[in-house]
């Protein structure tokens, strides 16, 4: 018995061996699988754990808010608050900081510590150095980001302005706090570490510095396990409120957290929607495959039957024949995913700045990927492995039974006489496996939409930067004031160095209200017919700010559930914290950000204010940059200047460091598919059909007319898979689109020609390349022993 | 009368010590030690010989199927064993009709189609419905392979091999897979093709009893041609008994 056991898994691994290609093919597509399910759920797992455990240990906060100075013995009213278990309160200032070989200036926040006890929230984690003494003065602990970014080590020195003051600080240690695993600099929309750091300092001494004793304007809290984070923010806004409160928000919408946040659940979406496309592509090609093989099999079945196998015998012959396809996609795909995980994480931690960051992964996630492995393969093998248990001996023994063939419809609407033989030879194949060749178009369209939904993201990313720099804010430079000032500071930028125009922005924080819907917001005001800082309508066309009346950005109407005529309540978070009721006059188009504008003068005229601005737009002759970048670095009064090129090329650089890695993996991913799909198909095409192809060579055909009758049928498939493959790329780049349109940037769906031009074309060679393969094989039919019959 | 190559306008195929050697792993086989025959114009031979006797590889060489490891092959008066590949497809194309044990119709044609895909490249072919009734197979020429008998499916294969009015019929146990009664109707139909259109046709068999209708009997055995006999009189199909 062991013996013939012996003798059947020989035959197992001979049949494998001869089929070797197609079952690469297959190994490569569902290690594809295994693979992107692995680095997908490693790094979630990955991050999820790095996430918990720095925030559990660090103390990060579950509640924030700011104000504008309220005494410390207000902490106590916080801490009566039900739900909250611990409270810290800050002082956090915005800074100019300026670096030593960098012309243009860096911005800052410089954040308490309080002296002489470990902060009870958000904690920090000392990378490098010591923490800071009681009262220490001229010593600051800096970012990690910031000092790696500019290769600081302990003992160098920083200058700041701090409130109009410049001193120069020395950083004494090297830290990682959970509020900043992802910084951004206030307004910001990527991170920048050069141009931005977060510094901490002694409490008292920054203090002192910017006259806040026994004051803060930061506020945390921690709340216990049964605490209402809804409760507890309205009660400390109603706590908060006379000392110019700002509205309170959740951790969840902590800037740092929700990058993070969604950084996850785009991986979660990524960890099941690659993985079924390839397993379920995989499930498919094994079908194929193991249909064929039980049909070329036939007479031994029925000999293995008729010298007494069981028909569980012979199944379980076929199921290993998978299994073994199982295994081998395991292991590439295990290996695979743990190489691609662990860059993954690299990547990462360029932007997520965690204490720790390793790949790992756990053994359940392992399981999982090999298990959904499996069950694809043997859903895909169930069918043909069931036909090769069920046929009776005798039969089985017999040769097949001719192919049914009929009449297409093609020829039944009466077209038959436009169709030479051969292309009725195509097509009739076509009508008589339509589920296959079904299948076969779905897969290789599916690979072509992956190719789009790879490369869109470039098109649209450069779309929306086009948006966004080219059209929106023409400016070369932008920069905000400390405190809002007066007009006539328009004329003195004027009259700095290089600047050739210039014109004011006021913004203002508001809560922005409509029925029980709101959204925390800022109010920018400009001028009617602006020339850098523009509006655009809902067409991306420049337009003018409303007389009267809001233009309110489509995604915060679409927030607040209004439309353009509905009138919204607008609390104006500053000084008196006026109420105002507003027309929504205009909905305007905006890729990054959630902002609200309105005519500047009549933003003044609703908060009684002579008019005063808070920022200006510059455009500035570029031979002028050096000794602008000087000036405005002197210029106390000047918190934060954005030059657009640079936030531009930023933007630039992390995507072609990061994104064209993916790009670059779905390329390889995509190509692998219809490879597999395509070479499966023709060299199944080829066993089916080699005989009546031999036999149509010894008719006299040439082997370019044999070739159109393989390939003939497979181009047709590639024909019909390519509008298929261009739609649901639409639809994949669509639903991506839907999903990344959060608060802070959505993306326009934009789909350059040559995107779809080259998806076709990395099908069509890979395509090729394997018509290439079955082709050699063609070459090499032997036409004495086909038209036999010998398989 | 023209000579030529030494061949004769009446001399179909001439052969001259043609051999041919497998080799399979470690072993040669020598499938044909110096076959040197000539076989005339119009003739209906009959090859007679055990399995491996060499009639087959025979067949193939000179229907352009295989080339001979030495020794040549005249058709008329063209040597076959210089041609490509290419020469040999449009030999085959143009002068060649083959009939195998299994009929290897394309079973996603009709009848009628096989027939026409054959026609569609031929030079000077008769009409694929002349062809089908030239096999009495006229009512049937709408059907598929599937939805044919055996001996249908032969005939099929016969009005496919003569529709082009090929010199030469070669068909290799066309009877083989056939009972006697509808095997006597397949032969009928090559003896009708013979008589009426004059093609050369070579027939391999195991059946002795198909010599009879033969002009030319050829027997091999061993890979040489060991007897050629002349038969006078053959007899009707029908008269064969099987």
């Amino acid at each position: 018995m062991l013996m013939i056991i012996e003798a059947l898994n020989r035959k197992l691994l001979r049949d494998l061996w001869n089929i070797k290609g197609q079952m690469l093919a297959i190994v490569m597509v569902m290690a594809c699988g295994i693979t992107t399910f692995i680095m997908s759920f490693g790094v979630l797992d990955s991050l999820k754990l790095s996430r918990a455990v720095y925030y559990d240990r660090y103390q990060f906060a579950d509640v924030f808010a700011q104000l504008k100075r309220a005494p410390v013995a207000i902490r106590q009213q916080v801490l009566d608050i039900p739900g909250v278990s611990a409270v810290e309160t800050r002082v956090v200032f915005g800074v100019t900081v300026q670096v030593d070989g960098m012309t243009e200036p860096a911005s800052g926040k410089l954040i308490s510590l309080p002296d002489g006890r470990k902060p009870l929230l958000n904690n920090l984690y000392l990378r490098s150095g010591r923490m800071l003494l009681p009262d220490e003065a001229g010593a600051i602990l800096s970012s990690e980001a910031f000092a790696n970014a500019h290769g600081f080590t302990l003992g160098d020195r920083v200058s700041m302005v701090i409130n109009g003051h410049k001193r120069s600080l020395e950083i004494v240690g090297i830290v990682l706090s959970p509020e900043y695993v992802y910084s951004l600099a206030p307004g910001g929309m990527f991170p920048d570490d050069k141009r931005f750091g977060v510094f901490w300092m002694s409490q008292r001494v920054l203090e002192a510095a910017v006259d806040m004793d026994g004051a803060f304007n930061d506020i945390a809290v921690r709340m216990d396990r049964g605490g209402n984070v809804e409760n507890i923010k309205e009660e400390l806004d109603i706590v908060l409120k006379p000392y110019g409160g700002l509205i309170a928000y959740a951790r969840k919408n902590q800037m740092s957290h929700w990058f993070v946040q969604n950084e996850l659940n785009q991986l979660r979406v990524m960890g099941f929607f690659a993985p079924a496309i390839f397993l379920g592509v995989a499930a498919f090609l094994i079908n194929v495959v193991m249909t064929r093989q039980v049909a070329t099999q036939r007479v031994q079945i029925g000999m293995l039957k008729a010298v007494g196998y069981s028909n569980l015998e012979i199944a379980l012959h076929y199921l290993k024949m998978v299994l073994v396809v199982v295994v081998m996609g395991s292991i590439f795909g295990i290996v695979g995913g743990i190489w691609l995980g662990a860059g993954m994480i690299n990547i990462y931690t360029e932007f997520f700045h965690f204490p720790i960051l390793q790949f790992s992964f756990s053994v359940e996630v392992m399981i999982f990927a090999v298990f959904f492995c499996s069950i694809a393969a043997v859903t895909g093998t169930l069918v043909a492995i069931g036909q090769a248990a069920k046929l009776p001996p005798a039969e089985a023994m017999r040769p097949a039974n001719p192919i049914q063939f009929r009449r297409t419809l093609l020829e039944r609407m009466g077209l038959e006489k436009y169709f030479s033989h051969l292309t009725r030879i195509v097509i009739r194949h076509l009508e008589r496996r339509p589920v296959r060749a079904l299948f076969s178009t779905l897969a290789i369209g599916l690979s072509m939409s992956i190719l789009i939904f790879a490369f869109f993201m470039e098109d649209s990313i450069n779309y929306m930067l086009e948006v966004q720099f080219d059209m929106a804010q023409r400016q070369d430079i932008s920069i905000g004031f400390v405190e809002p000032r007066a007009i006539s500071t328009l004329e003195e930028i004027r009259l700095m160095p290089g600047v050739m125009s210039v014109e004011p922005l006021r913004s203002v924080a508001v809560f922005l209200k409509s029925g029980h819907y709101s959204k925390r917001s800022t109010i920018m005001g400009i001028r009617p017919k602006p020339d850098l800082n523009r509006i655009l309508d809902q067409n991306l066309v420049a337009a003018e700010v409303p007389a009267r009346g809001l233009a309110l950005s489509s995604k915060l109407a679409e927030i607040l559930h209004v439309k353009k005529g509905d009138v919204i309540t607008v609390e104006i978070l500053e000084d008196r914290r006026p109420v105002l009721r507003i027309r929504v006059a205009e909905i305007v188009e905006e890729f990054i950000g959630l902002s609200a504008f309105m005519d500047m003068d009549q933003l003044n005229r609703a908060l009684n204010e002579s008019t005063v601005i808070t920022g200006a737009s510059l455009m500035v002759d570029p031979l002028w940059n050096g000794p602008l970048y000087q000036k405005i670095k002197e210029i106390p009064a000047i918190a934060s200047m954005t030059i657009m090129q640079k936030a531009r090329e930023i933007f630039k650089d992390m995507m072609s460091e990061n994104i064209l890695k993916l790009v670059a993996m779905n390329i390889i991913f995509a190509s692998l598919i219809s490879f597999g799909v395509i070479y499966n198909t023709a060299r199944i095409a080829l066993s089916e059909r080699g005989r009546e192809l031999a036999s149509l060579r010894v008719l006299g055909l040439t082997k370019g007319e044999v070739a159109y009758l393989l390939f003939g049928e497979m181009a047709v498939i590639i024909l019909m898979a390519i509008p298929i493959g261009l739609f649901t790329g639409y639809l994949m780049a669509y639903g991506l689109a839907q999903h990344m349109d959060t608060e802070l940037f959505r993306i326009p769906v934009v789909i350059e020609k040559s995107t779809y031009g080259l998806s076709v074309i990395i099908v069509v060679v890979s395509a090729a390349l394997s018509f290439y393969l079955v082709w050699r094989q063609v070459e090499n039919i032997d036409l004495v022993t086909a038209q036999k019959g010998i398989e | 009368m023209a000579r030529n190559n030494g061949l004769d306008d009446n001399i179909t195929f001439r052969t001259d010590r043609l051999t041919k050697d497998y080799v399979t792993g470690e072993t040669i086989v020598q499938a044909l030690r110096g076959v040197t025959l000539e076989i005339p114009r119009g003739d209906m031979v009959v090859l007679l010989g055990p399995s491996g006797s060499g009639k087959s590889t025979f067949l193939n060489i000179i229907g352009g199927l295989d080339s001979p490891s030495s020794g040549e092959v005249y058709f008329k008066k063209d040597r076959l064993s210089d041609y490509s590949e290419q020469q040999l497809t449009l030999f085959r194309r143009h002068n060649v009709g083959f009939i195998f044990q299994s009929y290897n119709l394309v079973p996603s044609l009709t009848a009628l189609e096989n027939v026409a895909l054959v026609t569609d490249i031929a030079l000077d072919p008769i009409s694929p419905m002349a062809a089908m009734e030239a096999v009495n197979l006229g009512n049937r020429a709408r059907h598929f392979p599937s939805q044919l008998s055996g001996g249908e499916q032969q005939r099929v294969a016969i009005a496919r091999a003569i529709a082009k009015r090929p010199e030469v019929l070669l068909c290799d146990e066309p009877t083989g897979a056939l009972d006697s009664e509808t095997g006597i109707v397949v032969l009928k139909a090559l003896q009708r093709v013979n008589k009426e259109f004059g093609t050369t046709t070579i027939i391999i068999t195991h059946n002795a009893a198909i010599a009879d209708m033969a002009d030319r009997v050829i027997f091999f055995g061993d890979g040489q041609v060991i007897n050629v006999k002349l038969n006078e009189n053959p007899c009707p199909p029908e008269e064969i008994s099987w």
